[in-house]
């Protein structure tokens, strides 16, 4: 609800309008600026964190394997397994060589190692949403630190590196080309030829 | 919403997920079963008379029972006042009115969403009871949920939406302000692209609101997104917005600028009231027909982008991995779809005789055009009824007359929506799709179902194509 001033500001500004001309004060409504909402400060926009692949948005900082290691041991363990195995959140690290299959009775196992296709994810993702118990709890460093820690856990990187905006970005993920737009929608293949059929053949529409 | 995180599924066999879920609801039928009120217990459709549909379930009894060991079936049903029941209503008064309230269900009614049992009630879902769903709106207390770090609690004087990045003139929107712009409505369907998951290689799920529960229908209300990006100014090259939610799990996907410009809106209405908490409370993105994850709950930001943020929904899941090793990527719609809802799975027909077979139809892609159904498991089909007005993304009723002969049936029911897009078999869906591990691509199954109907009239989930 607008205040008692801003309405009857809005009131004028109708008459206003009226008197040039008595159909546009009713035309389709489509004519922003509305004037609406105000400007954000640099401090409330600072507060928001969303990088691009190519690292555009990756905030300054840094932190090292060894630092992550410790990190990831206090906060991460619990939920993630001390081997980065998975637990009450997802497996980290493993399953390369699995993406390939088309076998019901085995699963791939999609993990950071084995299937994202980029590292600034990585940072974006633990920045807002891990812990899970306490999110955004972890300050720039601290959240480079873990990337180079799962990162070096995934033999993505060396175990004596370190992680930053132009390191970050620069990582090739082992996935990094295993992605493909959207084909749909589909044109099948005729209900008769379909491979795992038994009975029935669904007929042409009439 | 659309996807499962189990431990089970983290450290490789996604069999379990199916494992759990189909767990989850057999705890929910036995509960269901022994209440003689439900018409999954075993004599519910010998009163024909007294129920409206002869069959139908309350899933929901049985997830509150299993939930609440100390709700007591005998103080009412979730969402409702209990009342003392006279022997005759005609010679009593009722219960007097108040002067201020808000309303309750009937006591008597007990259908109920389910959480699916993840690690975490922090990340996880709940099904909408479709099997007794009454034309295309679903309660908004029934509307399935899908939320990665809980429900957020938001207080919406000090709620602000923030539009910034490639837009001439950064902005900072209180909900008064998101409400002064010229407002819309839109009734349409959500579906979670994970809506079915479980049935991809083998019928898992007993009850179409195991099966089917994760679409929804709502009348939405807010402002069309494109008022909102007309009053920051879109800089040219801008071709896509991130979405940022105001929860604990800051959700974020990327939206391609054609399709926010489209038709896209931000809604602070649900059902002629305040969206509800759950579905995103004080603000909602909504994106008609694309999948249930992009429509950002509890929506604080909206960055303006030349590129998309390959955010861990979009990439980590909401991919779709094909037999390849390759994943398709931002396959945002939902394609055509049905679902008979009854007679559905643990129905049990009364006998040989009239039934009317109805279901709910939809499309992402524009109106539900025609809807056939099928009692010979698709060697002959029928046109079904659609109940008017149809409307294009939206949930849409059909209904078909059936003499039902006391033979062994199978019920599906197949859709055409208005691009021609004809629903297909699930043996279509895996000739093109293969499937990688036991829930396949996961995400976007439409595939047509099938309902066994047996001699003793017993309903059943079957794979039948
Ligand atoms: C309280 C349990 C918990 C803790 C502690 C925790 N996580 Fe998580 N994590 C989860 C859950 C649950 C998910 C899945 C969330 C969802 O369903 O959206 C997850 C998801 C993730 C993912 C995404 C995995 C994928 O494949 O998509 C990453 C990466 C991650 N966590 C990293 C971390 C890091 C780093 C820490 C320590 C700073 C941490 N987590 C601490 C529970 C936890």
């Amino acid at each position: 609800m607008s205040t008692t001033t801003s309405a009857s500001s809005r009131i004028a500004v109708g008459f206003l309008v009226l008197a040039a001309s008595a159909a546009s004060a009713w035309a389709a409504g489509g004519h922003a600026p509305y004037g609406f909402g105000t400007t954000p400060t640099e401090s409330e926009l600072a507060a928001f964190t969303s990088p691009l692949p190519d690292g555009r948005g990756l905030p300054a900082g840094s932190g090292t394997v060894a630092q992550g290691d410790a990190l990831y041991k206090g906060q991460c363990a619990s939920c993630h397994g001390d081997k980065l195995q998975g637990g009450i959140g997802d497996r980290l690290i493993g399953g390369r060589g699995t993406l390939v299959n088309d076998n019901p009775a085995k699963a791939p196992i999609k993990t950071v190692e084995s299937y994202w296709p980029y590292a600034t994810t990585l940072f974006d993702y633990i920045k807002r949403a891990m812990p899970q118990n306490m999110p955004g709890s972890l300050n720039d460093d601290q959240v480079y630190a873990l990337c180079a820690y799962i990162l070096s856990e995934a033999k993505i990187v060396p175990a004596d590196s370190s992680m930053d905006a132009k390191a970050l970005a620069a990582v090739k993920m082992p996935n990094r080309d295993g992605f493909i737009p959207d084909h749909r929608p589909e044109k099948f293949p005729p209900v008769a030829k379909s491979p795992h059929q038994m009975l029935g053949f669904a007929g042409p529409l009439k | 919403m659309r996807e499962r995180r189990m431990p089970a599924e983290k450290s490789g066999p996604q069999d379990s997920v199916a494992d759990m879920l189909r767990e989850a609801e057999d705890r929910a039928l036995v509960a269901d079963r022994s209440d003689p009120h439900s018409p999954y217990h075993p004599g519910a459709n010998a009163t024909p008379g007294g129920r409206r549909r002869f069959m139908f379930g309350s899933l929901a009894v049985a997830g509150a029972v299993a939930s609440l060991p100390g709700l007591a079936r005998a103080k009412g049903s979730l969402g409702s006042e209990e009342h003392d029941v006279p022997a005759d209503a005609t010679k009593v008064p009722g219960y007097p009115l108040a002067d201020e309230s808000y309303g309750t269900r009937s006591q008597f009614e007990t259908e109920v969403r389910v959480r699916f049992k993840t690690a975490t009630p922090l990340s996880s879902w709940t099904f909408t009871p479709l099997q007794g769903s009454l034309g295309i709106v679903t309660p908004s207390g029934l509307h399935f949920e899908r939320s990665h770090g809980g429900t957020a609690v938001i207080d919406p004087s000090k709620h602000n939406l923030f539009v910034h990045g490639m837009v001439r003139s950064p902005k900072k929107f209180s909900m008064k302000d998101i409400k002064r712009f010229p407002s819309m409505s839109r009734t349409m369907f959500i579906e979670c692209s994970g809506n079915g998951l479980t049935e991809w290689s083998k019928p898992t799920m007993k009850t179409v609101q195991g099966t089917h529960g994760l679409t929804s229908t709502s009348e939405w209300t807010g402002v069309p997104l494109r008022t909102i990006l007309e009053e920051a100014g879109v800089k040219p090259g801008a071709k896509w917005l991130l979405a940022e939610g105001g929860d604990a799990a800051a959700m974020t996907r990327s939206i391609p600028m054609e399709k926010a410009l489209k038709d896209c809106f931000l809604a602070y209405g649900q059902n002629g009231e305040a969206i509800r908490p759950e579905q995103g409370y004080p603000l909602r993105l909504m994106v008609p027909g694309f999948e249930g994850n992009v429509h950002i709950k509890w929506l604080r930001r909206i960055e303006v982008s030349d590129a998309p943020f390959m955010t861990r929904e979009e990439t980590s899941k909401y991919t779709d991995l094909m037999p390849s090793g390759k994943a398709v990527q931002f396959s945002f719609e939902m394609e055509a779809k049905s679902v008979i809802t009854s007679p559905s799975g643990e129905m049990t027909l009364d006998g040989p005789g009239f039934y009317e077979i109805t279901g709910l139809a939809w499309s992402g892609r524009g109106a539900v055009r025609r809807v056939d159904v099928s009692a010979d498991g698709g060697k002959t089909w029928r046109q079904a009824a659609l109940q008017g007005p149809v409307m294009p993304i939206c949930h849409t009723r059909f209904r078909l007359p059936w003499q039902w002969d006391g033979k062994e049936a199978i019920l599906q029911s197949r859709c055409v929506d208005s691009t021609g897009y004809v629903q297909p078999t699930l043996g279509q869906v895996i000739a093109m799709r293969g499937l990688n591990g036991p829930i396949g691509s996961i995400y976007h199954l439409n595939a047509i179902q099938s309902w066994l109907v047996a001699t003793d009239g017993k309903v059943s989930n079957v794979h039948y194509y």
